[in-house]
């Protein structure tokens, strides 16, 4: 077990520089530069220079990328925003509460969700109560986050007049607690969906899996009442896939936020991510990818230790002889 | 003594008999595919919807009762007789634009799934096969690519090599092979125990051959399963990206970027049918897709064998 | 009916030298090797052309990692395997590939051997194909020259391996075997999966076809009930080493080893007059091939077991064709 885990630590140090290389050569291959967005066309070549120099962005290529990393390492820094001259972490600390508030609910939510149905939708397979969760599982994966989105502003918001349109907090307002939920409630609810939608079918054909198995049936045969079987022997069985999608949800959410937040005008990372986009702030998105792509492998490696102390199979699978 | 001869009367046999090929092996008649996929109506129903669709993105020209990029004489109009769904503020006719974005919509789906698989099937046949350092190679590029939201990192690369139609094609395609490469890569090692792979080693078949020849056909389920959802992810990501306004750019119509004039509030309130009807043609292909797939999925299950 | 085994004049077609096969067993931290298994650990035989050598032995006894090593899917750790003198185990590229088709095999199951995605004929033509056996022109018509060897209708050619019985199926195995006209056929438990009624179909098949087109197996079993039908000599396998080899009627009349006598004696006797004869019966589980027993290896679980048995590996000794590894069997 300690050497499973160890090793899938070590497996993720190479994937986690990588990570950044890539990002870093991403980043050297965009043809426009910040200086070119921010400074007035009419600027002398010179002044234009000085700009370039001052940002650093005369060095080569990979002297840019051992400062850059040995900053992070050594100081936790990720450099200044090329626009807005703030430090990059900073940047992000403030925006990354937002966003994990959003995230945090609408995963909560679409697994309280999505779980219970998935397994009666199961358990009942055939039942005209599963062909409704499982195409309302489908309406979830297929209708576009920011078309819900939209719908939800024109009717809940502009139209019924329930709910703030966008932000976090009434402009003005203290953000109390009260105001800062009814600005959740749209965001989280189109999230949620899309959460909802991915984990039912997952839950569910995880479950029929498991249905199929013989301890099951032999659980059944032991005369155990029905609730029993599946409350005991199915659904514990049928959580170790819920960790799993733990791990696959969180980098879709993050791509979600994105979408989600531009349309809300929710103050996270998302919008952070498509305004330095749209600027060229190259440290500030590096840095975003960065906080990103840390969050993703932490969330994997999170996964791959608790499916591994959740099934014993997996960590004896890995030694073992290699006879074929 | 012989037990063994005597249980089996070989002398009453002749050096080889005769057998008699009647076929009664557990293979199925044709057309079973076509029953079981048949069975889901949803999947009937999306199959159909998608050929329509098809249809109308290639005979665009013809069915699209004005030009995508004609300026009429009504402006931001609701729909009327002469225009169905109505026209947009410049006054182009919204049901144009959207056949038209139809074009867009499935060329990006399918082109962008084709060279995603492409890629990902061939590192992951490699990967798979030759195991050792090359697999842990290939798979730890693939770590990393998986480690990036796909949406940001989408995102980012658009913003780098620019907008357009081709470019987001080539975005969605070479972003888009991890998932391939790790599916292929997982039915490959199953595969390549079997011995019917063993048997193509021991008959001298270079690799190539047994590869694409003898590997890639027993992969092929999963591989096609995956891909008619992965078409619908790229149409949805398409339309996300042109929506945020780093997809396909106008003049040329999508259905992403036609709801894009909804973030602005007066379209959002009091245009509806300038955002309805494009977010109404993004559920139905996609879900239409979606449902196609669950059904490939559960008639090509060996599992529903029956 | 055995023919009784004759001393061929020729030299042998295939000779093994020592062979091993050890797997790493890798654990730890850093995927370090830390053991091995000892699948195959040092085998001398022999393989006169024209001849069928039996191989038999418990399941994980290293027979099926010899039968895989001679045909090139498993590179041998150690030792050598001589095919008509030219050691095939470290030939690479051409002189490899002109080779596999002299040497063939046929597996155990007949279900997962044949490819489900192509028709017999065309598992047959390409094999036929790649190897240029015939003109381009005329490799319809050797395929139907190959399944009516094996005795099974033209028809077949167009259909998928799922539509067959075990027993045909088995049949379009060797047919695609035959193609290459191998001398050499490994026979990997050839007839284990099918029921009893149809082995003996495939059996006799086998005979005619070795006299036929002058073939030489090295038939592996684990049971001794086909090897003694179709083989000419028998070598026993325990623990990745051969303990008994020798001409089938003396294995079976005059056993050397105890382990043969046990598996002998594990057989249903249909005389009910030798019945009451003493008999082997093993106890015990075959011990791990990571750490095999010191000294004579079956020592752990011989009913005759000395001393001296856990010290001194015995090799394979014996006058003439039959010998046995056993330091009391003479």
């Amino acid at each position: 077990m300690y050497n499973y885990v160890m090793r899938r630590i070590l497996i993720a140090i190479p994937v986690l520089f990588g990570v950044t290389v890539i990002n870093f050569i991403i980043m050297k291959m965009a043809p426009g530069n910040p200086v070119d967005m921010l400074v007035n066309p009419k600027l002398p070549a010179a002044a234009a220079e000085a700009k370039r120099i001052e940002l650093g962005l005369d060095a080569p290529a990979y002297e840019q990328y051992w400062n850059w990393l040995r900053n992070l390492v050594l100081h936790g820094d990720l450099g200044y925003s090329m626009i807005t001259y703030e430090p990059v972490t900073r940047m992000i600390g403030e925006k990354l509460g937002p966003t994990l508030l959003l995230m945090g609910i609408s995963l909560a939510l679409g697994l309280a969700i999505a779980v219970p149905l998935g397994v009666i939708s199961a358990v009942r397979q055939y039942s005209k109560l599963d062909y409704a969760v499982v195409t309302l599982s489908f309406l979830g994966i297929s209708v576009p986050n920011f078309f819900l989105g939209l719908g939800l502003v024109y009717i809940f918001a502009l139209k019924l007049d329930w709910l703030p349109t966008s932000g976090m907090t009434e402009l003005g307002s203290g953000g109390g607690f009260a105001d800062v939920l009814t600005h959740l409630i749209l965001p989280c609810v189109v999230l949620t969906a899309n959460v909802t939608g991915r984990t039912i079918r997952y839950v569910r054909s995880s479950m029929l899996e498991i249905a199929g198995q013989d301890y099951l049936r032999t659980a059944r045969a032991k005369g155990l009442r029905e609730a029993l079987v599946v409350n005991k022997h199915a659904m514990r069985n049928a959580l170790i896939p819920i960790v799993t999608i733990l791990g696959m949800e969180i980098p879709i959410l993050f791509g979600g936020a994105v979408v989600i937040e531009q349309i809300f005008s929710w103050p996270g990372i998302g919008q952070l991510t498509l305004s330095s986009i749209m600027s060229r702030d190259y440290s500030t998105i590096m840095g975003l990818n960065l906080v990103a792509a840390v969050v993703v492998i932490f969330a994997n490696l999170l996964t791959d230790i608790v499916y591994a102390l959740a099934d014993p199979r997996i960590k004896h699978s890995y030694r073992g002889a290699a006879r074929s | 003594m012989n037990l063994f001869r005597r249980y089996i009367g070989v002398k009453r046999q002749p050096d080889i008999d005769p057998i008699g090929l009647d076929f009664k092996g557990e293979g199925e008649p044709k057309g079973a595919f076509w029953r079981r996929f048949r069975k889901h109506k949803l999947a009937v129903a999306g199959l159909f919807v998608i050929g329509l669709m098809a249809i109308c993105a290639v005979l665009a020209p013809w069915i699209a009762p004005y030009s995508p990029n004609a300026l009429t004489d009504s402006f931001g109009e609701g729909p009327s007789w002469n225009h169905w769904l109505g026209t947009d503020q410049v006054g182009r006719d919204v049901l144009s634009r959207i056949i038209y974005a139809a074009r867009v919509s499935l060329s990006v789906g399918i082109a962008s799934v084709l060279i995603s698989a492409a890629i990902g099937t061939l590192l992951g046949l490699v990967s798979g096969y030759f195991g050792g350092w090359i697999d842990g190679l290939i798979m730890r590029i693939t770590d990393m690519f998986m480690s990036f939201p796909y949406i940001m990192l989408i995102l980012v690369v658009s913003s780098i090599i620019g907008p357009g139609l081709a470019n987001i094609i080539l975005i969605l395609g070479f972003l888009g092979w991890p998932g391939v490469a790790r599916l292929v890569r997982g039915s490959v090692l199953a595969i390549k125990q079997t011995e019917y792979i063993k048997a193509s080693v021991a008959l001298g078949y270079k690799t190539p051959r047994i590869l694409f020849n003898h590997i890639l056909p027993n992969a092929m389920a999963p591989l096609l399963i995956y891909a008619t959802s992965g078409v619908a992810g790229a149409i949805l990501d398409e339309a996300a990206l042109s929506f945020l306004g780093l997809g396909v750019q106008p003049p040329t119509p999508s259905w992403g970027n036609m709801l894009a004039s909804a973030q602005s509030l007066t379209v959002l309130t009091d245009k509806p049918w300038l955002w309805v009807a494009p977010g109404v043609m993004i559920i139905l292909s996609v879900l239409s897709i979606n449902f196609i797939g669950d059904a490939l999925r559960d008639a090509m299950d060996p599992k529903n064998r029956k | 009916m055995n023919e009784g085994w004759k001393e061929p004049p020729q030299s042998p077609l295939l000779v093994l030298e020592n062979l091993k096969k050890h797997y790493p067993i890798k654990r730890g931290l850093l995927n370090r090797t830390s053991d091995y298994v000892k699948a195959v650990d040092g085998v001398d035989l022999n393989i006169m052309p024209g001849e069928t050598l039996g191989l038999v032995g418990e399941s994980g006894c290293g027979k099926s990692t010899i039968g895989r090593s001679i045909v090139g899917l498993e590179r041998p750790t150690d030792g050598r395997i001589r095919f008509q003198g030219a050691d095939i185990s470290k030939l690479s590229g051409r002189e490899m590939i002109r080779l596999r088709s002299q040497v063939q095999i046929v597996f155990q199951d007949p279900y997962s051997s044949l490819n489900p995605r192509k028709t017999v004929g065309s598992l047959i033509a390409e094999a036929v194909r790649v190897h240029r056996v015939v003109q381009p022109g005329e490799v319809d018509a050797e395929v139907d020259r190959l399944l009516d060897l094996v005795g099974l209708p033209k028809n077949s050619k167009s259909r998928y391996p799922h539509e067959f019985s075990g027993g045909q199926r088995q049949r379009v195995g060797i047919a695609r075997a035959l193609a290459l006209k191998p001398k050499l056929i490994v026979c990997d438990e050839p007839v284990s999966a099918l029921d009893v009624s149809i082995q003996a179909q495939v059996l006799n098949l086998l005979k005619q076809l070795q006299k036929e087109l002058n073939l030489t197996y090295l038939f592996i079993a684990h049971g001794l009930g086909a090897v003694r039908y179709i083989s000419d000599r028998i070598a026993v396998m325990y623990l990745g080493k051969v303990v008994e080899v020798g001409p089938t009627k003396e294995i079976f009349r005059n056993p050397k080893h105890p382990y043969t006598r046990a598996l002998l004696d594990s057989y249903p006797i249909a005389n009910p007059h030798l019945r009451d004869r003493e008999r082997i019966v093993l106890e015990g589980d075959v011990p791990s091939p990571v750490n095999p027993p010191s000294g004579c290896r079956f020592h752990t679980r011989c009913p005759m077991a000395q001393a001296q048995c856990r010290q001194e590996e015995p090799r394979l000794a014996g006058e003439g064709s039959h010998s046995a590894a056993c330091l009391f069997s003479h």
